[in-house]
């Protein structure tokens, strides 16, 4: 396909007003799927996890999962929804081999959440309302495998394969009203957004939350109109957006694309697109047409939703602090600047610093080990850093014994590459590669002396007040001592002896 | 007359995922304009206020717990497929599109 | 016929708990019987002696082992092909579903298995239960026994054929608007729809969700009560199943009296329209009860004249969503048409080969009033007429007791007769549509037989939601008006079909 012409991100903030929509798919973590008891779990062998119900089999009915509606009503809740007296299933209608009744059982006018708001803060502390239309119940569809053809794409493809284990899984949909105003911080404003989305939904329980996963997916819209328009202009959606970056990629690239078609004197086509992140760039996939003609109704197979004020208010006592005050919170407590807390905030290591501090470390040890030595391995080995096989007791466990002088940081570095390498508790690791620091006043005397020995000039130059002649004799110590003595402590054994 | 025109019927054929040939749809147009006419009367029966019934028996809230109940086995799930393959369903190329 | 094929369910009962007649000799009887004749009344499309068999001696070795675990223990029942079994093909009467042997088993099915009731067999129907005489089964027509070149009424007129022609002593049905009622007129048979929601649903091949039941067809008003104590109750599975019990139907038979009986005739299903044979039997069972000291009062539903077109959009809606699944994808036909096709091309080929006439019709229907522009106008109003039909029924239901219609407005037709004419087929359920469209239970009984052509017509009680007990308790004081006329059930007057 030929590559599509974009204006100037600058010169298309400054021609056009933007507008944005978001919608957000959050897969709940429920222990069973929303309308059957097969288990909703993620890596299963295909097709374990299915029964009449969830595939689709003539006869068989849903029953729906109280605990789905009590966290679809939880995330009502925190973007301060009205929560329906009266919600309703209905059938959307539609063929496509990952849907196995062909239609999918979901909400349509009576949502079980809707006018809500969620306040968003900028890098630049700008903060944004986000207006929120509603936040419905509805069912997760299968997995398609493409086989054959160039890249296992859909393209092309000789046949498909589906996987119904995710058929079912219960998922809410979080749609926003459109957002006007945000101007050339839109791209910036749709990501926070999202990332604001799926901080709720982790610190709520309600979703795993893995972005990595498919469990917070979101589908961004976007428009342009001339500046003073009264008239929205033509949107498209792209769907399935599953990283930060790429929403925040997607909008600025639709935003240019949009923006030279316009100024062309073109016409933006209604349409689903998609955004490839390794090229950087949308595609076109089938525009909007009377085929996407849903054909909803009320879900015969189950009964209205229809909450009592007290179940509402019971959900209401087990909501956990906002994401929004919790950084406040924390950022207060432990003290960080600014610059640093967005580090924190940026590499997503809140609840690893959080887990290390109450383990023990201070705040600013648990942030120096999580953004540094830890981020640099887990990029070195391309994986994320919360991933890595250390928790955050262990780094805790490790930076005692820095404190204790019992270690060196560069010892500790060891023990940490031991720990990731799989050889066990920090403690078992200093056990079995020798890793302690050497206190034995007499053993580091012996080597200093040794040292001095093969260089006697040095003694004399630090009597002459050249302290920095001692490097030399603490590098010969330190590699005697195969690395395992407080070179700080060798120093002043030095310094001592020169008296 | 009836507003059931072949070209409806070709549409709603293929919402409804049913190949149909041009002898089918000129007979379906002609059979379902007069059903339509006929079922059309229900209109004027109704005025605005009255509440739509669509369960018979009024109830509400009926949920299951959260636990889990035995699945199928992978190879009773693909016992009666047409096709599979590799534990999963088989199905001919999708359409190039989402 | 044996004595044993003639029998009643209750009968059978009896002889197989006190032990003189064991569950195989029972259930052989019957599967000599329908082996035999079955290619006569095409009431059966699936049977296998040996499974059948082996169920009918197990349920015979639990009771030398111990005591029977239900009322019907060891007695052989009838299926319809739309509920799911494991051990036996489940196909809707449809080229789509051709050899599916399901996963599961329905909940009535393994009540019937719980209640140790050998199946004998799966039963006709129409196409996914669409049509009032089976002839839109894709595997032909079953015939009237009363008549083999009449139908025996539909949608499941495999099972009131069955029980007509003695082929079961017992037979499950569904209605969803009329498919149990209208078959059992038109075999001289019993035959229930309880409430909405006191049988599960949960395993039956939906036709439309908010319409359908599930029921008991058979040969005695007791015969039914019994089997619907078996196949009630609350059920997890089905979200719209009634979760408190109806109580024992089988009781309230038992205590049926006529005795300060307020019976409702509904003006709009009582004048024009019925065959004057039908209508005759219908004055006269109305001048019985009044003899007997019922109360006869005339009850006004006007809004009944809007059912029949509610029911045809309400229906077709459903129905096209629920027959989406039918995509080649998971189970069933498959039908791959040459050349490169996608799988939408296979999904459209599989639906064009796999599904007959009147399921494309309905479904294409059925599209048409969900889609986008008529949705108000057609769903919406006829929901809005189903607010109106119960709005009379309650108004009907403070004046009466129970509600009494003729159940269908013509005896058999014949083969044929009305299989090109959709609207002329739709209007043989005007009288039993109202209940599906309200939830409210219905049965139909033996009325005697029509002077002009000497066929069965049936008559129809209608109770209020959940008092299926009620609808019983009549249904036997009308049977018990009967038997003393004619000293035995209707049925003993069916022919011999082994002579025909
Ligand atoms: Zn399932």
């Amino acid at each position: 396909m030929a590559k599509e012409q974009l204006m100037s991100y600058e010169d298309a903030i400054e021609r056009f007003e933007v507008v944005i929509g978001l919608e957000v798919h959050v897969e709940l973590n429920t222990v069973s799927k929303m309308f059957c008891g097969c288990a909703n779990n993620f890596g299963s062998e295909p097709n374990t996890n299915v029964c009449p119900t969830c595939l689709g089999l003539p006869g068989s009915l849903p029953a729906v999962n109280r605990k789905a509606v009590e966290s679809s009503i939880a995330i009502g809740l925190a973007l301060d929804c009205q929560i329906a007296s009266n919600g309703r299933f209905a059938r959307k209608n539609y063929f496509y081999p990952d849907l196995a009744k062909n239609f999918q059982t979901s909400q349509f006018d009576e949502p079980i959440a809707f006018e809500g708001e969620i306040s968003i803060e900028l890098e630049t502390g700008e903060v944004f309302m986000v207006p929120i239309e509603r936040a419905h119940m509805e069912e997760d569809a299968g997995k398609l495998t493409h086989v054959g053809g160039a890249t296992g794409r859909i393209q092309g493809a000789e046949y498909s394969l589906v996987d119904y284990n995710r058929a079912g899984v219960p998922l809410v949909e979080i749609v926003t009203k459109p957002i006007y105003g945000a101007l050339d911080k839109a791209p910036e404003l749709a990501a926070t957004y999202v990332r604001a989305i799926r901080d709720i939904v982790k610190s709520m329980n309600v979703s795993d939350a893995k972005m990595e996963r498919g469990n917070v997916r979101c589908d961004a819209n976007v428009s342009l109109r001339e500046k003073g328009a009264e008239k929205l202009g033509t949107r498209t959606e792209t769907k399935n957006v599953n990283s930060l970056k790429s929403i925040e990629n997607t909008v600025r690239y639709e935003i240019r694309r949009q923006a030279f078609i316009l100024a062309a004197g073109g016409k933006i086509i209604q349409e689903t697109r998609h955004w490839h992140e390794d090229r950087g760039h949308t595609s076109a996939g089938r525009p909007k047409s009377d085929a996407d003609d849903y054909r909803y109704f009320p879900e015969p197979d189950l009964v209205p939703v229809q909450p009592s004020k007290e179940w509402i208010e019971e959900i209401r006592q087990t909501l956990s602090e906002k994401p929004a005050l919790r950084r406040k919170r924390l950022q207060t407590a432990w003290g960080f600047a600014d610059l640093e807390f967005r580090d924190v905030l940026n590499s997503d290591l809140l609840d690893e610093i959080e887990a290390t501090v109450s383990a023990g470390a201070s705040p600013q040890s648990a942030r120096k080990w999580w953004t540094g030595e830890l981020a640099r391995l887990a990029n070195a080995q391309q994986v994320a850093v919360q991933d890595l096989p250390i928790t955050p007791e262990q780094v805790a466990a490790i930076q005692r014994l820095i404190d204790s002088g019992e270690l060196t940081d560069r010892i500790a570095r060891d023990v940490v590459a031991g720990v990731l390498a799989g050889e066990g508790e920090p403690a078992e690791v200093i056990e079995s590669r020798g890793l302690k620091i050497v206190t034995d006043e007499g053993a580091l005397i012996a080597a200093i002396d040794k040292a001095l020995a093969s260089q006697p000039d040095v003694m004399e130059k630090i009597r002459d007040g050249k302290l920095q002649a001692a490097g030399a004799v603490i590098g010969a110590v330190m590699q005697e001592m195969r690395g395992q003595a407080d070179a700080a402590r060798v120093r002043e054994l030095i310094l001592e002896r020169a008296k | 007359m009836s507003e059931i025109t072949p070209d409806l019927v070709r549409h709603l054929a293929s919402l409804a995922r049913i190949l149909v040939t041009d002898q089918e749809v000129e007979q379906l147009a002609g059979e379902l304009g007069v059903i339509v006419d006929s079922v059309a009367t229900v209109t004027k029966a109704v005025s605005g206020d009255v509440v739509a019934t669509s369960h018979p028996i009024p109830m509400a809230n009926v949920y299951r717990e959260d636990v889990i109940l035995p699945s199928l086995t992978q190879l009773q799930a693909l016992s009666s497929a047409p096709d599979s393959n590799d534990g999963r369903f088989k199905v001919n190329a999708i359409l190039d599109e989402d | 016929m044996t004595e044993i094929t003639s029998s009643s369910a209750a009968v059978l009962a009896g002889l197989i708990s006190s032990k003189q007649v064991s569950s195989v000799e029972i259930t052989t009887a019957f599967l000599d019987r329908l082996e035999k004749l079955n290619p006569k009344t095409n009431s059966y499309l699936h049977f296998n002696r040996e499974n059948s068999l082996a169920q009918a001696k197990k349920a015979d070795q639990q009771l030398a082992d111990g005591t029977a675990v239900s009322p019907l223990h060891g007695v052989p029942i009838a299926v319809k092909d739309n509920l799911t079994t494991t051990d036996a093909p489940t196909t809707a009467g449809s080229k789509i579903l051709e050899g599916w042997v399901p996963q599961y088993d329905a909940t009535v099915v393994r009540k019937l298995r719980e209640a140790s009731m050998p199946i004998l067999g799966k039963t006709n129907l129409d196409e996914f239960a669409m049509g009032s005489s089976t002839e839109f089964s894709a595997y032909g027509p079953s015939r009237n026994p009363w008549d083999l070149s009449r139908i025996p009424g539909g949608s499941g007129g495999g099972s009131s054929s069955a029980i007509a022609g003695h082929l079961a002593p017992l037979a499950i049905g569904s209605d969803t608007g009329g498919s149990i009622r209208f078959p059992a007129a038109m075999t001289g048979s019993v035959g229930a729809k309880p409430t909405y929601g006191a049988v599960s649903r949960y395993g039956l091949i939906a036709l439309a969700s908010s319409l359908d039941q599930i029921g008991p067809v058979t040969n005695s008003v007791m015969d039914a009560a019994m089997l619907q104590d078996v196949i009630g109750g609350y059920d997890p599975r089905d979200s719209t199943s009634l979760p408190n019990s109806l109580g024992s139907m089988v009781q309230s038979v038992k205590e049926a009296d006529v005795k300060g009986l307020r019976v409702g005739v509904i003006k709009q299903l009582s004048s024009d329209g019925f065959q004057p044979g039908v209508k005759a039997c219908f004055d006269d069972t109305i001048e019985k009860l009044a003899a007997a000291g019922a109360e006869i009062i005339e009850v006004d539903c006007p809004s009944f004249e809007y059912a029949v077109a509610a029911y045809y959009l309400i229906l077709p809606a459903e129905a096209s969503s629920n027959l989406a699944k039918f995509d080649s994808v998971r189970f069933g036909l498959r039908v791959t048409p040459d050349g490169n096709p996608t799988i939408e091309n296979v999904m459209a080929a599989t639906r064009e080969q796999g599904f007959g006439p009147e399921v494309k019709r309905r479904i294409i229907l059925g599209t048409y009033a969900l889609s986008s522009g008529h949705y108000d106008a057609y769903y919406g109003s006829a929901q809005k007429v189903r607010t109106l039909i119960q709005q009379d029924l309650a108004m009907a239901f403070t004046q009466a007791d129970v509600l009494l219609t003729p159940t269908a407005p013509t005896t058999a037709f014949k083969i044929g007769e009305k299989v090109d004419d959709p609207l002329a087929m739709y209007l043989n359920d005007v009288a039993t549509i109202p209940a599906n469209l309200a939830g409210i239970p219905g049965i139909s009984v033996p009325n005697g037989l029509a002077s002009e052509d000497g066929l069965p017509s049936g008559l129809q009680i209608l109770a209020p939601a959940m008092q299926d007990a009620q609808m019983y308790r009549v249904a036997s004081i009308v049977e018990k008006l009967y038997m003393d006329q004619w000293g035995a059930s209707l049925i003993a007057r069916v022919p011999d079909l082994e002579a025909l």
